[in-house]
């Protein structure tokens, strides 16, 4: 099974209006938008656009925050997170495409404390899928997936996006 | 030297020890540049740290003394969260007799992760990493008139956020070339990332006889080999040099081979000026140069940070197994 642009289009204007309502609702006003490098920084940038661009727009990358470094050890060509922007005190809409165990969520929520600390952080996926590890859930998820652990969710893109479910190797 | 690669990389071509710069490939010096450009960015966070390397040891093993290469190696461990220890050798168990190896592996039997060497003897980091558990990694601060493949690295990186490609530069060092480790190093990265015009400067009493093997051009005239450069590398010249008649006096020495504005003019108008410090103003370089808009030596400094971070990082990370694929996000 696999979505084209065409769906994750419609499936990104559906979370827009969503996370648009859950941010008036809640009292959540100029938020700054976050994008987990690299699916996770497309998703968020066309979320932006959907906002408006006045909403400001990050990029992290968690490579230094990963769990599994004594195990797998440094990735190659590690692009530096961008936020060009102070985190302190404010809303952070934090995106990404797949959640699957938590781990990449958990790490990208130490590296923007990191960074200062924020009022709030809500958490955007495209996609949540089966075989959550910690207790992280997202508050505005565009499809959820009941997938097999060998199966793989990964998203094409930047233009045109296309998500690709694959049975691991 | 050769069969460096040997014991500084893995069976998968990975960084495991980082001894020298010569013989390691352009693809993995590049690969230390951008990965230390990662890591600039985190100096400028609220929180100047990662947690990398949480729960690692690393030792810095000096048995000479140094002040800026033990600190920004102290301050690149803290920021990747790993735990430092110091240990001062020309007063510790040395002293007391105890054999390197013996000292080596007592520190071993604390569970150490890494160890970050310098020694006077050229040769003293290699011969560490041939004696150490395969667990343990060792980087090279400084050996001798051998290497400082660090201070090399970091070199690079300055030059390379001046500069937009090696292939074109015209590079200068100057100094006393035969005693420095910082040169031998400085010119093995600069021909291996695809300088084509280096150029060593310096009294023919201190410039080594087979020095041209590594595709330098030699000169003993400053103002002949300064023209139209691109970077230039000012060397320390070492006090015991003058004792030992190597040089008439430091009045004549800076005469010859201090860099004074006037010199800086015969290079290009955008030259810029490297010193791995601790400067002698007024014996290899003017004062008013060191200070100049040109002179980027304490840029130098703060890229140590990042450099040693990397090298830190790769190398740990390549004894972490061999599993690393290209694999952004292999666990969402």
């Amino acid at each position: 099974m696999t979505l084209d642009a065409r769906q994750i289009d419609s499936l990104l204007d559906d979370m827009t209006d969503r996370l648009r309502e859950l941010l008036t609702s809640t009292g959540k006003t100029d938020p700054l938008i976050i994008g987990i490098h690299t699916g996770g920084y497309w998703i968020a940038k066309k979320i932006q656009q959907r906002l408006g661009l006045s909403v400001l727009l990050g990029e992290l990358n968690i490579a230094f925050y990963r769990d599994d470094f004594s195990r797998i050890g440094m990735h190659p060509h590690v692009a530096p997170s961008q936020l060009p922007f102070n985190v302190e005190d404010r809303h952070i809409i934090l995106v990404d495409d797949v959640l699957h165990s938590g781990r990449t969520i958990r790490a990208a929520m130490n590296e923007i404390f990191d960074f200062g600390r924020p009022a709030s952080i809500t958490l955007v996926v495209l996609i949540e899928r089966t075989g959550h590890e910690l207790p992280i859930k997202a508050d505005i998820v565009g499809k959820s997936l009941g997938l097999k652990s060998d199966e793989h969710a990964k998203l094409l893109g930047p233009e045109p996006l296309a998500l690709e479910i694959k049975k691991a190797e | 030297m050769t069969g460096n690669n040997h014991i500084q990389l893995d069976s998968n071509g990975r960084l495991k020890h980082f001894l020298t710069t010569e013989g390691l490939s352009r693809q993995l010096l590049v690969e230390i540049l951008d990965n230390a450009e990662s890591f600039a960015g985190v100096a400028h966070r609220a929180v100047k740290k990662v947690p990398l390397l949480r729960g690692k040891t690393i030792v810095n093993l000096f048995f000479e003394p140094s002040t800026r290469t033990s600190t920004t190696f102290d301050l690149a461990a803290n920021r990747l969260s790993a735990d430092v220890v110091n240990v001062n050798l020309a007063t510790s168990s040395t002293s007391k007799g105890e054999s390197l190896l013996d000292t080596l592996h007592t520190l071993e039997a604390m569970h150490t992760d890494m160890f970050v060497v310098r020694h006077s003897s050229s040769g003293a980091a290699h011969f560490i990493a041939g004696h150490v558990a395969p667990h343990v990694s060792v980087i090279n601060a400084g050996d001798g008139q051998h290497a400082h493949p660090t201070q090399a690295m970091l070199d690079m990186f300055t030059i390379r956020r001046h500069k937009r490609s090696f292939e074109t530069l015209t590079v200068a060092i100057v100094g006393d070339i035969m005693h420095s480790r910082v040169a031998r190093s400085d010119i093995h990265a600069l021909k291996t990332l695809g300088v084509n015009d280096v150029r060593v400067v310096g009294p023919k009493t201190l410039m080594p006889a087979d020095i041209e093997s590594l595709g330098v051009r030699v000169f003993d005239n400053l103002d002949n080999a300064l023209q139209q450069v691109d970077v230039i590398i000012m060397l320390r010249l070492q006090k015991e040099r003058m004792l030992s008649a190597s040089i008439p006096s430091e009045s004549e020495y800076f005469r010859r081979y201090g860099l004074t504005q006037t010199r800086l003019r015969l290079a290009k108008p955008d030259a810029i000026v490297m010193h791995p410090g601790p400067i002698n103003r007024g014996i290899e370089i003017e004062s008013s140069v060191a200070d100049s808009n040109q002179s980027v030596i304490l840029q130098q400094v703060s890229h140590g940070i990042a450099i040693r971070m990397a090298v830190m990082a790769m190398t740990l990370g390549s004894l972490s197994g061999s599993l690393a694929k290209n694999d952004e996000n292999p666990d969402n």
